[in-house]
């Protein structure tokens, strides 16, 4: 079979770049990782006729091909270097009609690349509804390029789109007008001799980006900074003449191309919706009341409406469980499925409910453009505490999970911004804290109402454990921003895009692949930890099982059948490999309340924190003193009793205390591991780790002390 | 010299420069360019950031960054 021809979507942002790749691809798409970068790509297969299939490829919006933050890059690192394994055999740039100008700049830069480009003008109806008809017959004439007219949201005009692209790949076809602004043919000359005969906008593509570029070797990068000084070539002032020259093309390819329905009548500018819109959104008092009510409904979906489905997986793995244990000849294979395996992977099965709507809710703020208006009104505020207006996305996203929250910070274009919130993101309350709140709130904190009956009293513990993450990301990232030093100064200059409506589609493609990508890359994980922790559990060092058995049998000679398999339970747990390591660090967590059945789900959970309930349970189960099957970990815990002052083990001191370490430990090796992978360094998820242990550890330590 | 800073909202001006190298190539690529027209559109609460009108379409900036854009009001 021949190699499926592959298509770079590039666009600005908010052009509809990936509006079209839905409509062409649907389902047929796939996330994967491109080579040595964490981003993730996004590809899919589009049908351009019967047994005629391309690979489409999403890449991340720009405005330029020169980047200013790190998402930016991979677009040159693809186009710029032909042996990429994702080089495209053509491109398709999507243009916003209603802001042609400035979508034609990328353009321009695209094609002069050398690469085949079809130009596929968007959102041709809101430029019409402005006053501004395009002619796009005489824009393809003048760009000598196909131009395909699409309505990307509602799928018209793919069949244009695909004559267009089939044309495209048959002949070829790259029109290349020579530099966009003429440099010294040697520049050019010495670069094609130590690099082979290319391109020459390529050329200084090359020249001016090569540190930004994954392709050269530092004594390539060497070669080309000594050419960069033996002619005097300043890129900074390269790149500006260049973007102004382009644009003085352009303008004459608009004015000839595009007819302005306002100006020939002289109407009155139309007031659009954005404008009545951003009156209210962005008004000093009602936009932050506005952006604190959509928070409300967000909370309140994830913490009561998800609940419902939480609930029935919850009764559903239960039932399961039930049902194998019934089945199932009692062994240790069934003991390790049951408690083991389906326990681990009902402890990942149960956050999609909340993730889903967390990321209903993002990509819905993202979709119709409200986002940038948080980040437009919120960033002062960051400001002062060493963030940025970008930073309100990832601290947001964090609070369903903190990976796809640090993978979001590339957007930032400063470094220092963009390195204090991937180091404070973590301390946003995820999803992952809330079922160990919920087990914890539930034990130690009465459930009435409080506040003239207004609240109820646990919620509003839960509540304050957000803020306190909350206000905690922000105290670090104010002493972060006085300790960091920044290489550059960080810029806000970002579109505020149209108000649109929400595509469906795409929000439902947005969560499911965030579903998707949270209960592979989390799950792997879990269910490991939890299939380790059983084992650890089950089995001890020597004969020490054995002799746990024997002794419980002579010390207590007149139990018999539910009561003594208990207590023979409780003395192998103590003795098995994970009670030793509890017994291990016991010592150290003892000042926090904690004893080493705590120490147990510590340890477990110090490579993901939401393996804390798993454990406990776990832990409860095999080791617990209560003959019915059926009890909750909630009442397994409950239970328990403190052996020193014979009063029950959890109680306020320690409810707190665990709460507070929970809320700001670094238990996730997953969010470590996507820290490191964004800072390329071991130096900052060491640091992460650090601060946020020793901050949990602290503030555990006076809780504790203080309550009890 | 008047910047762009020094708008009042609904006041406009006439891009004639830049006073940061570094800034103006990523303002020239959003569409600011020499003679285009700049409106306020917008002031975020305590001032900063704003929101001009620029080339058909609405731009966000720092105060700061709106200073290295000098205009003129013809």
């Amino acid at each position: 079979m021949a190699k499926i021809p592959k298509i770079a979507l590039i666009g600005n942002p908010n052009a509809g770049k990936s509006s079209l790749f839905n409509t062409l691809t649907g389902l047929r798409q796939k996330t994967g990782n491109f080579p040595g970068v964490t981003m993730d790509k996004l590809t899919g297969l589009w049908e351009l006729g019967p047994k005629n299939e391309i690979e489409v490829l999403d890449l991340p919006g720009i405005y330029s091909i020169y980047p200013k933050s790190i998402d930016e890059e991979l677009v040159i690192n693809i186009l710029g270097n032909p042996a990429h394994p994702d080089y495209p055999d053509m491109a398709i740039v999507v243009a916003d009609a209603s802001n042609l100008k400035r979508n034609l700049l990328l353009f321009s830069q695209v094609r002069d690349l050398g690469i085949p480009t079809v130009l596929a003008l968007n959102m041709i109806d809101v430029a019409e509804n402005e006053g501004y008809v395009i002619n796009s017959i005489k824009l393809a004439r003048e760009l000598s390029v196909e131009v395909a007219e699409v309505n990307a949201k509602k799928g018209i005009g793919i069949n244009g789109l695909k004559l267009a692209v089939q044309k495209s790949l048959e002949n070829r076809f790259s029109s290349n007008d020579g530099l966009p602004l003429p440099v010294s043919e040697e520049v050019i000359t010495d670069i094609q001799g130590a690099f082979g005969d290319v391109d020459p906008y390529r050329c200084l593509l090359w020249l001016m980006e090569h540190d930004r570029m994954k392709m050269f070797t530092k004594a390539q990068c060497a070669d080309l900074d000594q050419i960069m000084v033996k002619h005097d070539f300043e890129p900074k002032k390269y790149k500006s003449a260049e973007t102004v020259k382009r644009y003085e093309f352009l303008t004459e390819v608009v004015d000839r191309c595009v007819i302005n329905l306002n100006r020939q009548w002289d109407a009155p500018p139309v007031k659009t919706w954005t404008d009545r819109l951003d009156k209210l959104f962005l008004h000093p008092v009602g936009g932050y009341l506005f952006f604190l009510a959509i928070l409300f409904v967000m909370f309140q979906a994830v913490f009561t409406w998800a609940t419902y489905p939480m609930d029935a997986i919850d009764a559903g793995v239960a039932l399961l469980n039930d049902w194998l244990k019934g089945i199932l000849p009692e062994s240790t294979f069934r003991g390790l499925l049951t408690d083991g395996l389906i326990a681990g992977i009902g402890g990942v099965l149960i956050f999609i409910p909340q993730i889903a709507f967390l990321f209903f809710f993002i990509s819905m703020l993202e979709e119709t453009g409200y986002m940038s208006r948080v980040m437009f009104i919120m960033d002062k505020l960051m400001r002062r505490f060493g963030l940025n207006g970008k930073s309100v996305v990832p601290l947001l996203s964090s609070v369903a999970c903190a990976v796809p929250a640090i993978m979001s910070t590339r957007s930032i274009g400063s470094r220092k911004d963009r390195l204090i919130t991937i180091l404070v993101t973590p301390l946003m309350s995820c999803s992952a804290r809330l079922p160990i709140y919920t087990v914890l709130i539930a034990l130690v904190v009465p459930e009435k109402n409080t506040l003239f009956g207004l609240f109820n009293l646990q919620g509003l513990v839960l509540f304050i454990l957000y803020l306190l993450g909350f206000f905690m990301a922000l105290l670090s990232a104010y002493m972060m921003k006085l300790i960091l030093k920044a290489k550059e100064k960080s810029y806000f200059i970002m579109e505020l895009p149209t108000y649109k409506g929400p595509r469906f589609k795409h929000v439902s493609y947005t969560i499911l692949n965030n579903v998707k990508a949270f209960v592979f890359e989390a799950g792997k994980v879990i269910v490991a930890i939890s299939i380790i922790l059983w084992v650890l559990a089950s089995y001890g060092p020597g004969d020490s099982m054995e002799d746990a058995t024997n002794r419980i049998k002579i010390q207590n000679p007149n139990l018999t059948g539910v009561e003594l398999s208990n207590k023979i339970a409780g003395e192998k747990l103590e003795n098995s490999y994970a009670g030793h390591f509890g017994k291990f660090i016991e010592p150290a967590i003892r000042p926090l309340g904690y004893d080493w059945k705590i120490g147990i789900a510590l340890i477990t959970s110090f490579a993901a924190r939401e393996v804390f309930v798993g454990t406990m349970s776990t832990i409860y189960s095999l080791g617990g003193e209560i003959d019915n099957e059926n009890a909750t970990i909630k009442n397994r815990m409950r239970a328990e009793i403190n052996p020193q002052t014979g009063k029950p083990m959890y109680d306020m001191a320690l409810g707190f205390s665990l709460l507070i370490f929970y809320a700001f430990a670094m238990q996730c090796m997953s969010t470590l591991a996507t820290t490191y992978r964004e800072t390329k360094s071991w130096k900052y998820p060491l640091i992460q780790f650090g601060y946020m242990t020793a901050l949990a550890y602290l503030s555990a330590f006076l809780v504790y002390q203080a309550l009890s | 010299m008047r910047t762009v800073a020094d708008l009042g909202i609904g006041e406009h001006g006439f891009i004639s420069g830049f006073t940061d190298e570094k800034l103006s190539l990523k303002l020239l690529e959003m569409g600011c360019l020499p003679g285009t027209e700049v409106i306020l559109t917008h002031h975020a609460p305590f001032g900063d950031p704003i929101a001009i009108k620029v080339s058909g379409y609405t731009l966000s900036m720092r105060k700061e960054e709106a200073a290295t854009i000098l205009i003129n009001s013809i």
